[in-house]
C-alpha cells in the first residue's frame, strides 16, 4: 500500500495574522532539539511502516516554514527523512518556502536533496495587503524567490495565492493572478480567507478595526479565478486548487481521495488503517516523550466505517471531478447512492450535486456552496 | 405508625410566588424531624428540576409529616403543595379538595397578591379553615401591621392570631405547627364504611404502572384489596400502599382522611383519571366523590415532531404527561407545512412552555410548537358557529358574517405609583377599564375586561416589567364577544404557511404583518436561493421581507489534519439544523413559529 508522509516543521520567522496552524518564531537552539526528536520519530515510524508493508510515494515537508531552518538543517531533515523512508526519483517531494527565507544556495541544496516541488506562499502582490495579513516578505522578495527557484533547477512550483483579505479589491485580485500567471507556475492554490478566531486578524475584523470584504465580492473574486486561469491552460481540479495537465499535487490528492498518510512532528496528524491521530501540539512535550522512546501522540481515534465513509465523500466532493463511484464501492462495499440516497436526491434537486455515470460532484453552484452540500453526510 | 384520625391535619399553602411556601414547607420539614437539616436539599418539594430552574411550584406534592405538640401528643400532619402561578389555578383547587385547611402565606413587605386572594377566595368555598402567616419579617422592608391590615379589609379575615414568621430564619415555625394541630379540624369519614377515596394526582413509573395519590375519605385501603375506579369501572389488586416522608414508604394501609399512594399495576393510563373515586370492588359505596370540573383549556397550540418518524414518541409521552396534569388535552391534526401532530390546550402560555420543555427534556423529543391561539367563534353567514382552536381552520372571509373572541375580567393589584403604566398596557391590549379600588393607602385594585388572546401570551411579563414586578393578576372568563378580527397568513417562498396563520385585530394586523415578517427574515437562515416572506390577509399581501440567497459558503482549506476539526465544525452547523423543519424548499427554525408572540415587545 502507498500513502503519503507529511512532515511538520513548527517554525517561521514570524506568524502571519491569519494563521492558525501550530508554528513558534525560530530559534536554532529549538530547531536542534526539534530535529533530534523528529529523527527518532522517523524511526520508529520506518520500522512500524516497513512492518505493515506500507510505502512512502508522496512527501510533503510543509509548516511553519520548513526553509526557515539553516540550509545544513534542512539538509541533514531531508537526508534522514530520504533513508527512514526510502523515497525514489519518482517520489513526489514537495516543500513549502517562504519569500525572506530562501536564497539560492538553499534552494539548489535542497532540489539536489530530492525535493523536486516547491510551494512558495505569495499570498498577495499589493503591499498593503500582504502588511493586512502579516507577511514578513514585500512583492520583490516573492519575485526573487519564484526566480531562485528556477535557477536552482525547480520545474515544478506551487504558489498560493489568498483573496478576500479586507480591503482587496477586485482590480487587486486580477492584478496578483495576472503578475503571477505571468511567472508561469505549474500549480496554483487560491485560497479565499478564512479568519479563524482567535487569530490577530479575527480579532481585527471582529473589533471593526478592519472591514470584511462581503460574500457578493468574495464570489466574484472566487469567479474571475476560475474564468482567469481555466482560460490560460490551468485545469480546475480542487475546489481551491488549479494545475497545468500533469502537475496536480499527488500528495494532496491522497487527502482529498482519504488514502493514508502518516503525520510526522508536532501537531502532526496521521491516517492509517481506520485510525486518526495527531501529535503532541507543544515542540518541547513532543521532544521529551519522543526521546524518552514512546510515540509523541497527543490524541488517537478509532473510526468506524461509517467515519470512513464520511470523509471519503466529504473529501471526495471536494475535487472538480468529484467522488469515483466504482472506487467507492470497491471500497466499502457499498454504493455511495445507497449510503445516503435521500441526501443525493436533496441536493441533486436543490441544483448543488451531480451525478453522472461514473461519478458524484459537486455542480459549479455546488463549488461556491460546497458547505451546505457536506453537511448533508456528516 | 398508629395515629388515631382525630390527630389527623390535612392542610395546603397557598402563597404567592416568591413569597417563601417552598422554604416553610421545607422549615416543617426539618422542624418535625421528617428529613435532618443535613438530609435537607434546598426546597424539597420541588422535585422537578424544571420547577428548582424556575423557582416555581407546578406539581404538587403530598408529605406527611408526624408532630409532636407541646403537650407530647403526636399529631400526623399532611402537607399537600399547591402551585403559585396564574396558570395552574385548576391544580390549586385539587389539592384544596383534599385538604381541611390552608397556610395563607403573605410576604411582609409586599402585602396579598391577586393571584392570592383568588386561592384564598377558592379555599374558603371549600370551607377550610385558614391559618394566615405573615412571612419574611427579618427582612428591614417588612410591615407586618400594614399587611394585617391588608387581610383583614380585604379577605375579612381574623388576623389577631396570625404568625409572625420567617422560613428563612425559622422563627415562628414551631407556632405554625401548633396553630395547624389547634385550629384545623381533623378529617370526617368513616374508617368502616366503603372505601372512598379521591385520586387528587397521579405519576407513572416505568415499574409499578400509574401511581395515584389519593386521599382516603372513608374506609380503609390496604395491600391485595381489590378496588375499582368509580367513573371508568377498571379494577385493580392493590400491590402496595405507601405514604411520602418525602421520600416514599411502604405502609400498611391507608385510613380513612389519611394521604399517600398506591401502587395496582395499572398499566393503562386512561384507566386512573385524576379526580375519581377509587372504592372496594367488593363493597363498593354508593356514590362517588364530587369530582372536579373539567378544566377549560385556554391556550392551544400545534406541536409537532420535528422529525415524522417520532410522531407515536410524541404521543405516548403527552399519554404519559397529561396522566398528572388533567388540564392537557389534546388530539391530532395535520398541517400542510408541518405533517402530522397534536392540536393541545393549555391552561396559559407557562404551562405551555413547561409541557414542551418536559417532551424535550424527559422524553428527548425534537419538537416545533406553533405560536398559541384562543378559541374563536366563527359565525358563518348561513347562521353557523364555528368553534376555531387553529387559526388556519378559520372559514374563507366571504363566508364570516362575524367573529367573537373570548374575553376575561382581569383583577391587578399594584401600588399606586404604577396605575398609570398599568392603564397604558391594557389600553393597549383592547381592554376596557371598569373599575378601580383602593385596597390600602398605597396600593390600587383594577378590574378590567379584556381579550383573552392579548393577555395569555406575555401580558404577564409585560405587566410585571412595566411594574418592576410589584403587580399581580387574576382573571376569570367573562364569556365571548364580537371583536374585528381579521386572519393573517404568512407566506414562505410564495407558500402559505398554515402553522404560521394568527388571529389578529384589524387596527393590529398592518403594524403586526410588518413587525412578523422583519422577525421571520432574521429567523430564517438564508438558503441557496432568495427567500420572500410575505404576510397577507386573504390574498391582499400586506408587508413584505426577503431572506438573500446564500451565494457563497465552502470551505477553501481541507487537508490531512483539517479533517477531524472541519468534520466537526460541519456537525455542529448539522446540529443547528436538526431544531429546525423542512417546510418545502425552506428550513424554517422553531422560533420562527413562535415569532408571532414576541414581534409587540420588539418595537
Amino acid at each position: 500500500m502507498q500513502i503519503g508522509l507529511y512532515i511538520h516543521v513548527p517554525f517561521c520567522l514570524n506568524k502571519c495574522r491569519y494563521c492558525d496552524f501550530v508554528s513558534y518564531n525560530y530559534n536554532p537552539d529549538d530547531a536542534r532539539v526539534y530535529l533530534e526528536a523528529l529523527e527518532r520519530e522517523m524511526m520508529y515510524y520506518s520500522a512500524y511502516l516497513a512492518n505493515l508493508g506500507f510505502k512512502v510515494n508522496t512527501v510533503f515537508i510543509g509548516g511553519g516554514t520548513p526553509t526557515v531552518l539553516e540550509t545544513g538543517l534542512l539538509a541533514k531533515l531531508l537526508i534522514s527523512a530520504r533513508s527512514y523512508f526510502c523515497w525514489s526519483e519518482e517520489t513526489e517531494v514537495t516543500m513549502e518556502a517562504n519569500p525572506g527565507t530562501i536564497n539560492k544556495h538553499k534552494l539548489r541544496t535542497i532540489r539536489e536533496l530530492g525535493v523536486n516541488r516547491l510551494s512558495i506562499g505569495i499570498q498577495a502582490c499589493q503591499e498593503k495587503l500582504l502588511q493586512t495579513l502579516g507577511r514578513v516578505h514585500d512583492y520583490q522578495l516573492a519575485l526573487e524567490g519564484i526566480y531562485a527557484a528556477r535557477e536552482a533547477g525547480f520545474k515544478n512550483l506551487n504558489v498560493d495565492l489568498i483573496f478576500g483579505i479586507p480591503g482587496q479589491s477586485l482590480n487587486q485580485w486580477r492584478e496578483s493572478l495576472y503578475k503571477i500567471e505571468n511567472l508561469q507556475p505549474e500549480h496554483l492554490a487560491c485560497y479565499s480567507l478564512q479568519l479563524e478566531e482567535g487569530t490577530p486578524l479575527w480579532v481585527a475584523v471582529e473589533s471593526g478595526e478592519l472591514d470584511p470584504v462581503s460574500e457578493e465580492m468574495e464570489l466574484e473574486m472566487y469567479n474571475e479565478v476560475i474564468n482567469f486561469l481555466t482560460a490560460r491552460g490551468y485545469q480546475h481540479y480542487e475546489i481551491s486548487n488549479f494545475a497545468k495537465p500533469g502537475f496536480r499535487c499527488r500528495h494532496n490528492l491522497g487527502y482529498w481521495h482519504n488514502y493514508y498518510y502518516l503525520g510526522l512532528g508536532p501537531a502532526a496528524h496521521s491516517h492509517m488503517n481506520m485510525e486518526r491521530w495527531y501529535n503532541i501540539k507543544d515542540i518541547k512535550k513532543y521532544a521529551v516523550q519522543t526521546m524518552k522512546g514512546s510515540l509523541p501522540v497527543a490524541e488517537r481515534h478509532t473510526l468506524t466505517k461509517r467515519d470512513v465513509m464520511v470523509e471519503t465523500i466529504l473529501m471526495g466532493l471536494r475535487l472538480t471531478s468529484g467522488l469515483d463511484l466504482a472506487g467507492f464501492y470497491k471500497r466499502f462495499g457499498q454504493k455511495v447512492t445507497d449510503v445516503w440516497p435521500r441526501e443525493i436526491n436533496k441536493l441533486i434537486n436543490r441544483g448543488l450535486l451531480e451525478l453522472t455515470s461514473t461519478n458524484l460532484k459537486l455542480t459549479e453552484k455546488g463549488l461556491r456552496l460546497g458547505n451546505q452540500a457536506f453537511v448533508e453526510f456528516v | 405508625m398508629s395515629i388515631s384520625q382525630d390527630r389527623i391535619r390535612n392542610f395546603c399553602i397557598i402563597a404567592h410566588i416568591d413569597h417563601g411556601k417552598s422554604t416553610l414547607a421545607d422549615r416543617l420539614l426539618e422542624l418535625t424531624g421528617t428529613l435532618t437539616e443535613r438530609e435537607m436539599q434546598e426546597q424539597v418539594l420541588d422535585t422537578m428540576e424544571l420547577e428548582k430552574e424556575r423557582g416555581i411550584t407546578i406539581k404538587m406534592q403530598a408529605v406527611r409529616l408526624i408532630y409532636k405538640d407541646k403537650e407530647g401528643q403526636e399529631y400526623m400532619l399532611n402537607i399537600i403543595d399547591t402551585p403559585g402561578h396564574v396558570d395552574f389555578a385548576y391544580e390549586v383547587s385539587r389539592s384544596l379538595a383534599a385538604c381541611e385547611g390552608a397556610l395563607l402565606v403573605v410576604d411582609a413587605s409586599q402585602g396579598i397578591e391577586a393571584q392570592t386572594l383568588a386561592n384564598v377566595y377558592m379555599a374558603l368555598e371549600h370551607d377550610l379553615e385558614i391559618i394566615p402567616v405573615i412571612n419574611k419579617i427579618d427582612l428591614p422592608s417588612a410591615e407586618p401591621d400594614r399587611v394585617k391590615q391588608e387581610i383583614e379589609d380585604v379577605i375579612g379575615l381574623d388576623t389577631s392570631d396570625a404568625v409572625l414568621a420567617s422560613a428563612k430564619t425559622g422563627q415562628g415555625v414551631e407556632e405554625i405547627l401548633e396553630q395547624i394541630v389547634k385550629k384545623i379540624p381533623p378529617p370526617g369519614g368513616n374508617t368502616n364504611d366503603s372505601l372512598r377515596a379521591l385520586i387528587f394526582d397521579s405519576h407513572y413509573d416505568s415499574y409499578k404502572g400509574v401511581i395515584p395519590y389519593l386521599r382516603v375519605i372513608d374506609g380503609t385501603i390496604k395491600k391485595g384489596m381489590k378496588i375499582r375506579m368509580m367513573a371508568t369501572g377498571a379494577e385493580f389488586e392493590v400491590t402496595e400502599v405507601g405514604v411520602f416522608c418525602p421520600a416514599p414508604v411502604i405502609t400498611d394501609e391507608l385510613k380513612a382522611g389519611e394521604v399517600g399512594f398506591i401502587a395496582a399495576s395499572i398499566k393503562n393510563i386512561k384507566d386512573c383519571r385524576v379526580g375519581d373515586t377509587v372504592t372496594d370492588a367488593d363493597r363498593p359505596a354508593d356514590k362517588p366523590l364530587p369530582g372536579y370540573k373539567k378544566v377549560t383549556p385556554m391556550v392551544f397550540c400545534g406541536l409537532y415532531p420535528v422529525d415524522n418518524a417520532d410522531y407515536d414518541d410524541l404521543r405516548d409521552a403527552l399519554d404519559k404527561l397529561s396522566l398528572n396534569d388533567a388540564s392537557l388535552v389534546y388530539e391530532p391534526e395535520t398541517s400542510d407545512a408541518l405533517g402530522f401532530g397534536f392540536r393541545c390546550g393549555f391552561l396559559g402560555l407557562l404551562h405551555m412552555e413547561i409541557i414542551q420543555e418536559r417532551l424535550e427534556r424527559e422524553y428527548n423529543l425534537n419538537i416545533i410548537t406553533t405560536a398559541p391561539s384562543v378559541v374563536y367563534h366563527a359565525y358563518t353567514t348561513d347562521g353557523e358557529m364555528v368553534k376555531v382552536e387553529n387559526p388556519s381552520k378559520m372559514p374563507e372571509p366571504s363566508k364570516i358574517d362575524h367573529i367573537e373572541e373570548p374575553f376575561v375580567q382581569a383583577t391587578i393589584m399594584v401600588p399606586k405609583d404604577y396605575v398609570g403604566s398599568v392603564m397604558e398596557l391594557c389600553q393597549e391590549r383592547r381592554g376596557t377599564f371598569k373599575n378601580m379600588e383602593y385596597m390600602s393607602i398605597t396600593r390600587v385594585m383594577l378590574t378590567y375586561d379584556l381579550p383573552l388572546s392579548e393577555i395569555v401570551f406575555d401580558f404577564f411579563d409585560q405587566l410585571k416589567s412595566s411594574t418592576r414586578g410589584y403587580a399581580s393578576l387574576d382573571y376569570e372568563m367573562k364569556g365571548y364577544q364580537p371583536s374585528d378580527l381579521v386572519k393573517m397568513d404568512i407566506l414562505v417562498n410564495g407558500e402559505p404557511m398554515d402553522a404560521l396563520s394568527c388571529i389578529t385585530h384589524r387596527d393590529k394586523a398592518y403594524y403586526r404583518g410588518r413587525a412578523l415578517v422583519k422577525k421571520m427574515r432574521q429567523l430564517i437562515p438564508r438558503h441557496h436561493f432568495e427567500i420572500p416572506i410575505q404576510a397577507a390577509i386573504g390574498n391582499k399581501i400586506i408587508a413584505r421581507e426577503t431572506v438573500k440567497a446564500l451565494r457563497k459558503d465552502v470551505l477553501a482549506k481541507c487537508y490531512g489534519g483539517d479533517v477531524t476539526r472541519k468534520r466537526k465544525l460541519l456537525e455542529k452547523q448539522k446540529e443547528g439544523k436538526k431544531r429546525m423543519k423542512q417546510v418545502g424548499n425552506v428550513e424554517v427554525p422553531q422560533e420562527a413559529f413562535m415569532a408571532v408572540l414576541s414581534v409587540d415587545n420588539d418595537e
